[in-house]
């Protein structure tokens, strides 16, 4: 998902403390930033809240490259409208991470220097304007799937920030399946971006739920903490049986010839994605990987100059106030 | 390099004469500035009428472990609360 | 142009300049998405950005109307040729730093606001209408660019001389805003549209106000490039953006996005 793989921290805490901690969770209690919380249950949410910010932040980079390329003043105010919400619930998602005693520079810095991750998908490159359909389509609501139990999270600040981010998202996905649309109903040049889009997004958005939970090793004590609500499988499962029919509607083929409903089971089987090609994305060799960290670092480094120089200014402006008074 | 913009506290009224409602943070290195990013970030739906910012290190707030103190007192004073009184029902709507 | 134009065609000219100043300026701006000093900037741009491709769609759908019957905002917009462009070169010379691109805004929203002003009260009921929409967006855009102008002019070292030399590469831009010519002559006839010369000296005096907040000096030169705005000569940057911009339609024609 947007937070893939996020380590769960051992916990050294008293263990009457940690009980209690618990029973609030079991009670559907929320935690608030100045409640006592384990050590462990903090420093996983700040991964984890840090991964998500840090996913729709370099998320912006494969959709905004199309904005200046977007074929209609429609489409161009929709692709960027819905860019900047990737902006905004970034932000959102900061703030909810500072309530847990680390800055947004922290988390910013430990983004460009690789110490922390953000979602595999982004390391894919959008080659043609029908994966601006696909990625909101597909990606946005793999997100949503995993954002929409997420609203629900144990943590109050990550709990409030997921409504917000929730209550804009579902704009995304109709806009990206509207756009896709567009194309599976065009010429038959757009039919084919269409189809090319699905053809190399559909691995990529499935592997967004992380491996498969035999392998996933961190998930136990982050549900019991509440801050994964689902295990990957669960996620994976739903967002095909709710992807195929959508994908048929469309006329479009997923990729994957041994894609069939089960009818004992009441789900579709499916290929599980190429794993190793996972791990090898998670380490930096995923196609985007090095081009998205180089553009976040040089939007940092140009806009240091910008940062310094207005608060400057405002402490400047402040110390004029005083003295005037 | 800690040169950080301070961190802002966002109050918003919505449409409807309500008070305004804790909607958030963000980062701005000054009070007019804040209001302006949060009409930018917190206002792109129609959200609200009126703006209220606070930098987040001048709210003083009340301590989890004075909970008890300070709620649970309140919950006997049942007699605060309206349905407290029976009104006999000829009497009409109270 | 020396036979007199006709006022529609006029009328037509004038809507162009109008919707091809936002539409270029708007889709500059959007290069930012993405790639902003901060968050909250990042957003910030955005709506600019967003505010003029809407008043572009106002203008060059009016524009398409007066044009005749068949033609759309879309394809003025991604149908044209860099010749056929009205836009002041102001508006399409690259972005720069973060520092020229709101320098460039400030110079523009400075102009764009006055403008509004006038246009509201136009003999045109629908440019007025436009002009009424607009200028509430644009006096937001004005109140932030003029702000930030004034925080960076007027901040450190750095965020001085960079302002500066920003200021010094735009002002010759500046003042092609208020060159008017047969078809500013036509709408002022009209009581369409003002004299853009008219405008000259109330933007002088709100453009030295802050700049002189920001500690910044205006370049001495009078000196104004030319060419955007009657579309006689661009910079060779429009060719760029419209190759961008409008590829999709031209590679695909006809094709419903």
């Amino acid at each position: 998902m947007y937070a893939q793989m996020v380590k769960s921290e051992a916990t050294q805490d008293d263990p009457e403390q940690l009980a209690a901690f618990q029973a609030r969770i079991d009670a559907g209690e929320k935690i608030e930033p100045k409640d006592w919380m384990p050590e462990g249950y903090r420093k996983t949410l700040i991964r984890q809240i840090g991964q998500h910010a840090h996913s729709e932040i370099v998320g912006q980079l494969p959709e905004g490259n199309w904005i200046t390329r977007a074929p209609t003043l429609e489409r161009k105010a929709i692709l960027l409208a819905k860019v900047q919400d990737e902006a905004g619930h970034g932000l959102y998602l900061y703030c909810a991470a500072e309530t847990l005693g680390v800055s947004r520079d922290e988390m910013t810095e430990m983004l460009l220097d690789g110490r922390m991750k953000y979602s595999s998908i982004f390391n894919y490159p959008t080659l043609n304007w029908a994966d601006i359909g696909a990625v909101g389509w597909l990606v946005d609501g793999a997100a949503i799937m995993n954002q929409v139990p997420l609203q629900r999270t144990s943590f109050g600040p990550y709990s409030r920030a997921m409504i917000r981010v929730c209550k804009e998202e579902s704009f995304h996905q109709r806009q990206g399946y509207d756009a896709i649309r567009k194309m599976a109903e065009g010429t038959p040049e757009q039919k084919k971006m269409a189809q090319d889009a699905l053809n190399r997004l559909w691995y990529p958005s499935l592997m967004m739920f992380g491996p498969s939970d035999k392998d996933s090793v961190h998930s136990a004590q982050s549900m019991a903490w509440k801050i994964k609500m689902n295990t990957n499988d669960e996620l994976r499962q739903k967002f095909v049986d709710q992807t195929v029919p959508q994908a048929e509607y469309l006329g479009l083929t997923v990729p994957d010839p041994d894609l069939k409903w089960n009818e004992e089971r009441g789900h579709y089987d499916y290929t599980d994605p190429d794993w190793s090609e996972f791990f090898e994305v998670i380490k930096g060799n995923g196609p985007c990987n090095t081009d998205r960290l180089a553009a976040r670092n040089k939007a940092w480094d140009d806009g240091a100059w910008v940062r310094d120089g207005l608060l400057a200014h405002a402490k400047k402006k402040a110390g004029r106030q005083h003295a005037a008074e | 390099m800690k040169n950080e913009w301070p961190l802002w506290e966002v109050f918003i009224r919505g449409q409807h004469g309500m008070s305004h409602r804790h909607v958030g943070s963000l980062h701005a290195p000054d009070a007019e500035m804040a209001i302006k990013n949060a009409r930018d970030v917190y206002t792109r739906r129609n959200e609200g009428v009126s703006i209220w910012v606070v930098e987040a290190n001048h709210i003083a707030a009340s301590s989890p472990s004075d909970k008890g103190p300070l709620y649970e007192p309140s919950e006997s004073k049942v007699y605060r609360h309206p349905t407290f009184f029976d009104i006999p029902e000829e009497v009409g709507a109270m | 142009m020396n036979a007199p134009l006709a006022k529609e065609e006029a009328f037509l000219q004038f809507l162009l300049r109008m919707g091809d100043n936002t539409l270029i300026l708007g889709h500059r701006v959007s290069e930012w998405c993405g790639h902003a000093p901060v968050l909250e900037e990042d957003i910030a741009l955005a709506n600019t950005a967003l505010d003029m491709i809407g008043q572009t769609q106002m203008w060059l759908g009016l524009a398409a109307e007066v044009h005749g019957p068949g033609k759309s905002a879309d394809d003025l917009a991604f149908l044209r040729d860099a010749w056929d462009f009205r836009n002041v070169l102001l508006v399409e010379v690259p972005n720069g730093d973060f520092g020229r691109t709101l320098m460039r805004q400030f110079l523009f929203d400075a102009w764009h606001s006055i403008q509004l002003g006038r246009l509201m009260k136009s003999s045109d009921e629908r440019v007025a209408a436009i002009a009424e929409k607009a200028s509430k967006e644009v006096a937001y855009h004005l109140e932030r660019s003029a702000d930030t102008v004034v925080g960076l002019g007027d901040g450190t070292e750095e965020s001085h001389r960079r302002m500066q030399e920003a200021l010094d590469y735009l002002w010759p831009y500046a003042g092609e805003m208020f060159q008017s010519d047969d078809v500013d002559a036509e709408m002022v006839k009209a009581g369409i549209a003002p004299d853009p010369a008219s405008l000259r000296e109330e933007y002088d005096v709100l453009v030295s106000r802050i700049l002189n907040e920001a500690t910044l000096t205006i370049p001495e030169s009078r000196f104004a490039h030319k060419g955007g705005r009657t579309g006689a000569m661009h910079t060779e940057h429009l060719g760029h953006l419209l190759t961008q911009m409008q590829w999709l339609q031209r590679a695909y024609p006809g094709a419903k996005w």
